[in-house]
């Protein structure tokens, strides 16, 4: 009863500032559903969320396109000039497009084959990794439980402290070359060479991601019938020929999905390996969102026509990876 | 409908009560600001007094780190997001977006009289006011060299510069490896990584970058025999890779290898003075050594740094109130005294730096020599308003081959490439 009391000014407050709002909200919409009739409010609601849409991604992106076609280094759009095709132009200037020294924009070409090299060696690797520990993670193993939280835990970790951790670990004196010379090794220049730097940027991108990518593949096994199991023991099928035959045919819908996500997610690179090694040593992390922001906003020569230009080639490579996405897609659910 | 008659009621009187109290509140201006040293705390014990004697304004400072201001504050000012004023080395990133202080501040003709011609007109456009005044530097930075002297006598090595007048920069290399190698110590010899630090040693070097009808050429005998040194310091190993390599596109100091006594020699500039008395402490004794000597005489590079306000801000006669004091003589003499910063002002009369280090002391003095020994060339290239296009890219085209991306042809001809097209943008808006 005593609790009652209390409580009763503040459910008294409570109603009037919800009875408040509902007078408030009542107010716009009868007259608004009055106009446009029930049907039309549908747009109503949706409206929010296509402003949303419209000015922090539409917009942008016709921005985008509107400043590859100007020059200059002006940042407002009535004070570039219209420059046409001369940035594309720029971009693709070139002898030999595997050899980025006889191109006009060498950078952005290293750029690219450096990107093509991450994607293809990325994601194999990632989505045969994720498929082991989403194969292992499946069996009735002790300690189930914990291993996934393992696996997934990076995945929460912010790609600036993921960069940073592993920086930190691999740095001239850093922890693992403290560990080699105490072991009476060599120091290694894990960060000063092109290779051992393109190594560990991708094994650590897989570290930092896999978990995510295990999850969808350790959904899709446990999604299968127990039963084709059962029955390719029946028939006599090893341990290999049931992986074949049963789990990769009707894991491939799981697996389809973690290698579009990840090949996308490989060619947007940027975050991680920019705080891992700025993009170095040289030039030999440097991948295409990095070009873009640095040619856009990081050179003290704010060259923003190029990087939108640049920006539209890899919107470009993502269009025809998402229409390759679709069109798989639709195959699988035909068959 | 009577509830909410209640509830517009009271947001009229809550807005009306802020806006009262609004009506009080002190000015607020904001300053971005980086710190080499202990500056910002110089900086704020002054304006805290200033505050005092002027309850209507209030000055916060924002502090970032120096790659802020090279990256995030030139678009932020562009884009009308900046602050109202800003400490500054990127003069030219910010041309066309400064405030003309001329019509605010008490005496336009003492800001005049204070710095010298060519430093107040480098803020300035061809399309500003031939007397617009856009701010003042508050620092004057010359570029040269360090050495760990205690390594030199632990070594048993002569410091070249004790006995000989000119020192070519193979010299010094020569003397620093020998220091390394008696004492073993990491490296011998590392410069900063950036396009400015290159460039003194380039123009000692025999460097021409300007020509006389204003044109730029970067491939000449001088540029490429630094260039080379540089690049023969990385192949046998007597400069830390960490600087230039392992810094990725941006600027990277040697300091921290030089303060934990991992370097003979490092090439830097007199702003690092009050880092070094704060980080060296009595760990060694160090000593700033004159600029080397080559074909192009022995200079390094100035620089410096300008307090500056902006135009976009809503209150210019009170950014003006805060400019003024700290242009005055009192305020930046003491401010010079206690950052042991070589002073830009032409009328500070005797200094008594704050500090018992006797080698700051010394640093200072040395730094002072180094002024006169200024080429043309680098003057032209730090306020000559061309310094943006041709600073990074000489950075930048050094590192790949250093990494052995680029041959020594190849770099020199896309740097010439990269000043080009920067200036060629520029000069399309």
């Amino acid at each position: 009863m005593a609790i009652k009391r209390i409580l009763s000014p503040f459910n008294w407050l409570l109603s009037t500032v919800y009875h408040l709002i509902i007078d408030l909200v009542d107010l716009l919409m009868r007259p608004l559903q009055n106009i446009l009739g029930v049907r039309g409010m549908a747009y109503v609601f949706i409206l929010p969320n296509l402003l949303v849409f419209g000015i922090f991604i539409l917009f942008p992106m016709l921005l985008n396109f509107y400043y590859a076609f100007t020059g200059g280094t002006e940042l407002f759009p009535e004070n570039r000039p219209f420059v046409g095709m001369d940035n594309l132009n720029q971009l693709f200037t070139c002898e030999d497009f595997l050899s980025p020294n006889s191109c006009r924009e060498d950078l952005f070409w290293r750029a690219v084959l450096n990107t093509g090299g991450y994607v293809i060696s990325q994601v194999a690797l990632l989505v045969f990794m994720a498929l082991i520990t989403a194969l292992s993670l499946n069996r009735n193993i002790r300690g189930r439980g914990f291993f996934r939280s393992v696996f997934f835990y990076p995945v929460l970790l912010s790609p600036v402290v993921v960069a940073l951790i592993w920086r930190w670990i691999l740095l001239q004196d850093g922890v693992l070359n403290a560990i080699l010379v105490s072991l009476g090794g060599e120091r290694i220049s894990f960060l000063l060479n092109a290779q051992w730097a393109q190594f560990w940027v991708i094994i650590i991108s897989v570290w930092a991601q896999m978990g995510f990518f295990t999850l969808i593949l350790l959904a899709g096994l446990q999604a299968i019938p127990t039963e084709f199991y059962e029955a390719a023991g029946i028939d006599g099928a090893t341990a290999w020929q049931s992986f074949w035959n049963v789990t990769l045919p009707l894991l491939m819908p799981n697996l389809f999905v973690v290698l579009v996500l990840s090949l996308i997610r490989a060619v947007q690179v940027f975050d991680q390996v920019f705080n891992f090694t700025g993009g170095g040593p040289g030039t030999a992390t440097t991948y295409m969102v990095q070009y873009v922001y640095t040619t856009g906003f990081a050179n003290q020569t704010k060259e923003y026509g190029l990087a939108a230009a640049a920006s539209l080639v890899m919107a470009a490579f993502l269009l025809i990876l998402t229409v390759i996405q679709l069109r798989l897609g639709r195959r699988g659910e035909i068959s | 409908m009577k509830k909410l008659l209640t509830l517009v009621t009271l947001l009229a009187l809550i807005v009306l009560a802020t806006s009262v109290a609004a009506q009080d509140a002190p000015v607020e201006l904001r300053i971005t600001w980086y710190d080499d040293g202990s500056e910002g705390a110089v900086l704020r014990d002054l304006l805290d007094r200033f505050e005092a004697e002027n309850p209507d304004i209030k000055v916060i400072v924002d502090t970032v780190a120096y790659q802020s201001i090279l990256e995030q504050l030139p678009l932020q000012v562009e884009a009308g997001e900046g602050p109202d004023m800003a400490r500054v080395t990127n003069f030219d990133a910010y041309k066309g977006f400064y405030l003309d202080l001329r019509p605010h501040v008490a005496d336009a003709a003492y800001w005049d009289a204070s710095f010298a011609p060519s430093v107040l007109a480098a803020l300035r456009t061809a399309d500003d006011p031939a007397d617009a005044l856009f701010g003042f530097p508050n620092q004057f930075t010359v570029t040269g060299p360090y050495i760990n002297r205690t390594l030199f006598e632990q070594a048993g090595v002569e410091v070249p510069s004790d006995t000989m007048d000119a020192v070519t920069w193979e010299e010094w290399t020569a003397a620093a490896q020998a220091v390394a190698e008696a004492t073993e110590t990491q490296y011998a010899i590392a410069m900063d990584r950036s396009g400015h630090r290159f460039a003194g040693p380039a123009f000692s070097q025999g460097a021409m970058l300007f020509n006389d009808d204003g044109s730029i050429t970067i491939d000449t005998p001088g540029f490429r025999s630094m260039a080379d040194l540089l690049v023969r310091w990385h192949q046998e190993s007597l400069t830390p890779a960490d600087v230039w390599v392992g810094a990725g596109g941006t600027y990277s100091p040697g300091l921290p290898f030089f303060v934990n006594g991992q370097l003979v020699m490092y090439m830097s500039g007199s702003w690092q003075i009050g880092a070094l008395v704060r980080d060296v402490g009595d760990a060694f004794d160090w000593q700033a050594v004159p600029n080397p000597t080559g074909p192009g005489g022995s200079t390094g590079m100035p620089g410096g740094t300008m307090m500056v306000a902006f135009a976009e801000t809503e209150h210019p006669a009170e950014v003006a109130r805060v400019m003024d004091y700290l242009v005055q003589v009192d305020t930046l003499k003491e401010f010079t005294e206690r950052t042991l910063f070589i002073p830009a002002h032409l009328g500070l009369g005797e200094l008594n730096f704050q500090t018992d280090s006797a080698a700051a002391q010394a640093a200072l003095v040395t730094f002072a020599n180094e002024v006169p020994k200024l080429s043309e060339q680098a003057y032209q290239l730090q306020f000559g308003g061309q310094a943006f296009a041709i600073n990074n890219p000489i950075r930048d085209r050094l590192t790949q081959v250093i990494t052995g991306e680029l041959t020594m042809d190849d770099a020199v001809a896309r740097i010439q490439q990269d000043v080009d097209d920067a200036l060629a943008a520029a000069a399309s808006s």
